[in-house]
């Protein structure tokens, strides 16, 4: 090779894109290999595109579905009130299920959940792998070093067909975290710093690989939230390359490899590490201890602020655009400039979602609301049927309960609202999902995106609370 | 695919940062089969009123702009959810381009799968675009793929960049699945390579 003696540095990205490219274009495009395919209700279009070629899924051995956004999560029969047309949604993904010969984690199998909770949960979810799914939180499995990321129907066929995707490889991005965070901070917290930090399409065009020993310092719960919502911020990828936790974590999970296969995979994931001279297109750096519970006022993710915050001014705006859309924003969340963060009321709250719906999840927001009785009224929604068990098993559904929340089975829920749990309109609900868009929970709902510790704090006092004030507080 | 090679047509402005594919086509209506149209349900909760009336203040409501088949957008358009019926909503309400200063990446993946072209300008000249546009509504734009260049209503001529495996795509209307056909003997050579990784254990 050409001046080639030797290899130039690579980063993570680049190190797993290599291992998939099948073949590439002058130009760059690539035709890259997609190990895992995780499938929900909404790969109802890609199967019809399929069968309009009659084609059939060509390694249904990778692929793996479950019933997500359509499900119900309280009762789950047809007497309970389980809306035909959405019934009907959750029929079509079996059926297409069963005729390919695809793994379906279903209503009523205790596997059942969150796509972007069960992959890792399963150890489908692999370090060095590509993982693809026609959903845009599936940047959630980067956390173990996967390369995921979200894509349309038309895409999902694609893959369903050949087990490739034509894709240009992102651009490289590294945000490091320096420090620790402090007591009462998460992973949602970091998360939504940075979006405000970077902006909605801050990372657009790239893959964010997150650094820095507060990222180290994370549980791989933790990590799956960061990575969750690096969409918000633009990125497709999130990733955090493998370490003894990721290890720690998928050793003896049921789709993880066994016996000799597990040693030769813990050695190549070893591997799966930027080179310490490896040279990003943008980096980014925050410091960990800096970052306070957060919360958002608006209706983009970048619309955080810290709970001590106050809703900004769009006087002070100077494009006339960006102006206008913040008086809209305001207008529509019912708030004014100048409003102290802590003075809104709620009306309800939600826990749950692929971005905090997993059991650390539950544990944070069940610490804060031990023995108490909520203010206002809200859902618990655990990501899948296997992190409602454990949480029963620990007694966490109990604290919920008792505090008057209601306890419900595994799904999207009110992220999303398509299974009817809906925020009325005008409500204000402070949620630990990923989305504050415009009716996102429901027409006119006004979502407040926050950690499952400060949600449960808002549950208490139907107000906005510093969580490190009650933790100290008692 | 629908190709596209060149439009010239009306465009209308709403150039507002971040509109999301949430705000495109509101999940309720996700369910819907694609054969009965999802031009209604297009930026549906700023287009109707809760009777189900138009908002006539809203831009997409307005005379005329009614024929408008360009959308003139804000930066991060279309970011959020991967839904690929926010493209079939703008597709079948009668788009076939949208300029904006930037795109959600899987959003404008999708709009290349559907034959809608999304074009990148600096943000300067798509307020320059809407500027003439709102000046004089209805007067043309026109967007060509092949010379990369979108020609403003007072003649004035904006050059942009795609991706050529794209824009080939589009320019061909190419059925990538059967493109990606030709390359089934390296797919499975790949996959003979890597059997003992792929494996679920």
């Amino acid at each position: 090779m050409q001046g080639a003696s030797v290899p130039s540095a690579q980063t993570l990205l680049d190190k797993i894109w290599s291992n998939h490219v099948v073949h590439q274009n002058p130009d760059g495009q690539s035709l890259i290999y997609i190990d895992r395919h995780l499938i929900h209700e909404g790969s109802r279009q890609a199967f019809d595109l399929l069968a309009e070629k009659g084609l059939s899924a060509r390694r249904p051995d990778l692929t793996f579905g479950t019933p997500d956004h359509y499900v119900p999560t309280a009762g789950r029969n047809a007497a309970a009130g389980w809306d035909p047309d959405r019934r009907a949604v959750v029929e079509a993904l079996r059926e297409n299920a069963h005729r390919d010969g695809i793994a379906l984690f279903d209503v009523g199998d205790r596997r059942q959940g969150i796509v972007h909770v069960i992959g890792p949960e399963q150890g489908i979810t692999l370090p060095g792998m590509t993982l693809v799914c026609g959903d845009s939180h599936t940047a959630t499995h980067g956390a173990l070093g996967t390369l995921a990321f979200g894509i349309g129907a038309s895409e999902v066929a694609h893959v369903l067909a050949t087990q490739t995707l034509w894709q240009r490889k992102p651009k490289r991005m590294r945000i490091r975290v320096a420090g620790q965070l402090g007591p009462g901070v998460s992973a949602k917290d970091m998360i939504l710093a940075i979006i405000a930090h970077i902006g909605a399409g801050g990372a657009t065009g790239h893959a964010i690989e997150y650094a820095g020993t507060a990222v180290r310092a994370l549980s791989v719960e933790g990590r799956l939230t960061l990575c969750n919502m690096s969409i918000e911020a633009g990125a497709r990828s999130g990733l955090v390359a493998p370490d003894d936790t990721t290890i720690a974590f998928l050793s003896g999970r049921p789709y993880a490899p066994r016996g000799a296969a597990w040693d030769d995979a813990v050695l190549r994931w070893r591997a799966l590490h930027s080179d310490p001279d490896a040279v990003f297109d943008r980096e980014v750096v925050l410091d960990g201890a800096a970052i306070s519970p957060m919360v958002t006022w608006g209706t983009s993710p970048e619309d955080a602020a810290p709970v001590d915050g106050r809703v900004p001014d769009p006087g002070s705006e100077p494009d006339l655009e960006k102006r206008r859309a913040m008086i809209r924003t305001l207008d529509y969340m019912g708030l004014a400039p100048g409003d102290s963060l802590g003075d809104m009321a709620f009306d309800r709250v939600f826990i749950g979602s692929c971005t905090n719906g997993r059991i650390e999840d539950l544990r944070a927001a069940a610490r804060i609301l031990g023995g108490r009785k909520a203010a206002i009224p809200g859902l618990v929604v655990p990501g899948s049927g296997l992190v409602k068990a454990q949480a029963e098993a620990e007694g966490l559904d109990r604290i919920f309960r008792d505090a008057g929340l209601e306890w419900r089975d595994a799904g999207c829920s009110m992220c999303v609202g398509m299974n009817g749990d809906l925020v009325a309109s005008g409500q204000r609900c402070a949620s630990t999902s990923n989305r504050n868009f415009v009716g996102r929970q429901g027409k006119g709902a006004r979502t407040h995106l926050m950690s499952p510790a400060m949600v449960a704090a808002v549950a208490l006092t139907g107000r906005l609370t510093d969580v490190r004030r009650l933790a100290q507080g008692g | 695919m629908e190709k596209f090679v060149r439009l010239k047509a009306a465009a209308v402005p709403l150039h507002e940062p971040n509109i999301d594919t949430d705000q495109l086509i509101p999940a309720r209506f996700l369910g819907k089969p694609r054969r009965a149209g999802f031009a209604d349900f297009l930026l549906r909760d700023r287009r109707f009123a809760e009777d189900g009336n138009e908002i006539p203040d809203f831009v997409l409501n307005k005379s005329a702009y009614r024929d408008a088949r360009i959308l003139l957008a804000g930066a991060n358009f279309g970011c959020g959810s991967s839904r690929e019926s926010a493209v079939y909503a703008l597709s079948d309400y009668g788009f076939r381009v949208v300029i904006a200063p930037s795109f959600g990446d899987i959003f404008a993946g999708n709009c290349i799968k559907n034959g809608l072209l999304p074009v990148m300008l600096p943000d300067a000249q798509v307020a320059e675009l809407c500027r003439q546009v709102t000046v004089t509504p209805g007067a043309p734009v026109t967007a060509d793929l092949e010379t990369l260049a979108v020609e403003a209503p007072d003649g004035s001529v904006f050059a942009f960049t795609m991706d050529p495996f794209k824009r080939q795509c589009l320019l061909e209307g190419l059925d990538e699945i059967g493109l990606t056909m030709r390359f089934a003997d390296r797919i499975a050579a790949h996959e003979d390579r890597n059997d003992d990784v792929l494996q679920a254990g």
